[in-house]
C-alpha cells in the first residue's frame, strides 16, 4: 500500500493563497497522527504466522507487508491495539512508549 | 436579429430564461406565487424540451442543498422560491455563498407571516440582504427572463463565484401577462458558455471540502466573499453591455435613472412600482415639475456610487420601501441614507413605507410623495419614516 506523503503546510501570507471557498486540492496531508499514541505494537516474529488478520483490521491501514514480515508505519499508528486484540497467535504486544 | 415574441406571465418568462440557460439540475419546491415557474420547468424536463434534471425535493431546505451539491461538481443549477419558502432556505443561502457556488435563484417577492399573506411586498428578500447573495430586482417579465440569463454569466464569473437571486414582485409581475421576446437558443449558447468552475470536484482532480475553519482563518474567507461581491460590480456592468450588444436590450447595470437629468426631487424604488412611478413622473414633468425616478436594480452589491452621484444633483430623495425593519426604518432607506451621508451636502430625505402585504401603491399616492418632498425642502420639514398609507386614523 502506498501511504500518502506528508506535505509541509505553510500558513497563507497573502489573501490570494487562500482557496476560493472551502474547496481545495485533495490528498493534502499536513500532519501525521503518531502523536496520538501512548502504546506501540511489537511483533513476536517467531509466533507470527503471517495470517494478515492485523493487516485487514487495522483501522488506519498502518500494517505493512514487508517481505513476509509484518511491520508498522509508525507515522500513522495511533496505538489503538486492535491488531494485538485480534491476533489469533497473541504475537503482538502493546508496549508503553 | 431574429425574435420570437410570445404572450406569457412573469413566472413563465423566468422558466423560459432558465430553459435557455441550459441548467443541469433544477431543484425547487412550489410556493405561491412562484409555482408556475417550477411547473413549467417540470413540464420542460418531462418533455425533453429542457435537457437538465428536475429534482422533486421535499422542501426548500432540500432544494438549496441539492443545488449546492450539484454545483460543487460543476453543474449549472437553478432553484426558485418565495416568502416563507425562501426563509426556510435561509440557512442554506449562507452555506451556498460561503461555498462560492454560483446557484441562480428566482424569488417571487411575497410578504411574510404573520398575518399570513400570499401577496407581494419585499420583506422576504430584503430581510436576507446579508446572506452573501447578489440581489437584483426586476421591473417586468422581459427583464426577469433577461436577468436569469445574465445572472448565470455574472454568478459564474471567476472573479465573482457568488450565488445570485433574481427578485420579481409576486402577482404584479409573476402573474401578469406581457409580450416577451424569447431569444434564440443559439445566441444564448454563444453568450453563455458552459459553466467552468475552478472548484469542480472530479475523479481527475479530487478536491476536499474543508467544511470548517478555525478563528485563525475564518475572517479571510469572509474577506474574500466581500471582495467577490465588490468584483461583481464591474462584471455585471460588462455582462449587461455584452447582453445589449447581443440581444439589443440594456438595463444600465446597478441602477436606472429615469428623467433625473435636471430633477429637483427624486423617488428611489425597487421592482414593479417603478413602472407606476414612471407614469407619475411623466405627468408631473408635463406640468413643469422637476421630478425623477432612481430605479435601484441591485441591492447587493449596493449602488453606493450611483446614489451619491444622484444625491449631489438633487434637493430631495424619497425612498419607497415595500419593507419595514421594525423599530427603525425601511431597509432600502437605511442603505440609501448611508450612501448619502458620505457626501458633503444636505439632501432632504423621506422614507415612504408602502405596498405591504400586497396593498397597491397608487399613482395618486406617488404624486403625494413627490409633493411631500417638494414641501419638505421648502419648509425644512422633519425627516421621518411614514407608512404610506394607512386606511385608518393613527395616533401620530
Amino acid at each position: 500500500m502506498n501511504r500518502p506523503k506528508k506535505t509541509e503546510f505553510k500558513f497563507p501570507t497573502h489573501i490570494d493563497e487562500y482557496p476560493t471557498g472551502p474547496q481545495y486540492a485533495a490528498g493534502y496531508l499536513p500532519e501525521t497522527n503518531a502523536g496520538w499514541r501512548s502504546v506501540r505494537p511489537v511483533v513476536d516474529h517467531d509466533a507470527c504466522v503471517y495470517c494478515l488478520r492485523c493487516y485487514l483490521l487495522c483501522p488506519d491501514g498502518t500494517v505493512v507487508k514487508d517481505n513476509g514480515k509484518i511491520t508498522f508505519d509508525m507515522d500513522y499508528c495511533k496505538g489503538c491495539g486492535v491488531c494485538a486484540h485480534e491476533c489469533p497467535k497473541d504475537a503482538i504486544e502493546m508496549v508503553k512508549e | 436579429m431574429k425574435s420570437n415574441k410570445i404572450f406569457i406571465s412573469g413566472d413563465e418568462a423566468v422558466a423560459q430564461g432558465v430553459r435557455l440557460s441550459r441548467p443541469h439540475v433544477v431543484a425547487a419546491y412550489p410556493i405561491t406565487p412562484q409555482t408556475i415557474t417550477v411547473e413549467r420547468l417540470a413540464e420542460m424536463a418531462e418533455s425533453g424540451e429542457m435537457e437538465g434534471e428536475y429534482m422533486h425535493v421535499e422542501s426548500e431546505h432540500s432544494a438549496i442543498s441539492a443545488t449546492m451539491g450539484a454545483s460543487s461538481v460543476g453543474a449549472r443549477t437553478f432553484t426558485a422560491s418565495s416568502s416563507q419558502g425562501l426563509l426556510y432556505m435561509a440557512e442554506g443561502l449562507h452555506y451556498c455563498s460561503g461555498g462560492r457556488w454560483p446557484v441562480v435563484m428566482m424569488n417571487a417577492n411575497r410578504s411574510v407571516a404573520l398575518p399570513w399573506s400570499i401577496y407581494g411586498d419585499q420583506r422576504d428578500s430584503l430581510s436576507l440582504l446579508d446572506c452573501g447573495w447578489i440581489q437584483v430586482y426586476v421591473e417586468d417579465a422581459q427583464e426577469a427572463l433577461d436577468m436569469i440569463i445574465q445572472a448565470y454569466k455574472i454568478a459564474e464569473h471567476k472573479d465573482v463565484l457568488t450565488p445570485m437571486m433574481v427578485n420579481l414582485d409576486g402577482f404584479i409581475l409573476t402573474h401578469t401577462y406581457e409580450l416577451v421576446d424569447i431569444p434564440e437558443q443559439e445566441m444564448v449558447d454563444k453568450f453563455l458558455p458552459a459553466f467552468q468552475t475552478p472548484n469542480k470536484m472530479s475523479f481527475e482532480e479530487p478536491k476536499n471540502l474543508g467544511f470548517s475553519s478555525k478563528p485563525d482563518d475564518n475572517t479571510e474567507f469572509k474577506y474574500q466573499q466581500n471582495e467577490a461581491m465588490f468584483n461583481s460590480i464591474q462584471v455585471l456592468k460588462d455582462v449587461d453591455q455584452e447582453f445589449a450588444d447581443t440581444f439589443g436590450r440594456k438595463y444600465d447595470g446597478m441602477v436606472e435613472e429615469y428623467r433625473c437629468e435636471d430633477a429637483e426631487v427624486v423617488l428611489v424604488a425597487l421592482g414593479s412600482v417603478c413602472g407606476t412611478i414612471r407614469v407619475v413622473v411623466d405627468k408631473m414633468r408635463a406640468e413643469g415639475k422637476k421630478v425623477g425616478l432612481l430605479k435601484i436594480r441591485y441591492m447587493r452589491p449596493f449602488p453606493e456610487a450611483e446614489v451619491k452621484d444622484l444625491a449631489k444633483r438633487v434637493n430631495a430623495i424619497g425612498v419607497v420601501d415595500k419593507d419595514i425593519s421594525f423599530g427603525y426604518e425601511g431597509t432600502v432607506y437605511t442603505n440609501v441614507n448611508s450612501a448619502i451621508s458620505k457626501i458633503d451636502k444636505y439632501v432632504y430625505k423621506s422614507n415612504f413605507v408602502g405596498g405591504l402585504g400586497g396593498r397597491d401603491i397608487t399613482k395618486d399616492e406617488i404624486e403625494e410623495m413627490f409633493n411631500k418632498l417638494f414641501s419638505g425642502v421648502e419648509n425644512k420639514s422633519e425627516e421621518k419614516v411614514e407608512f404610506f398609507s394607512l386606511n385608518v386614523e393613527s395616533n401620530d
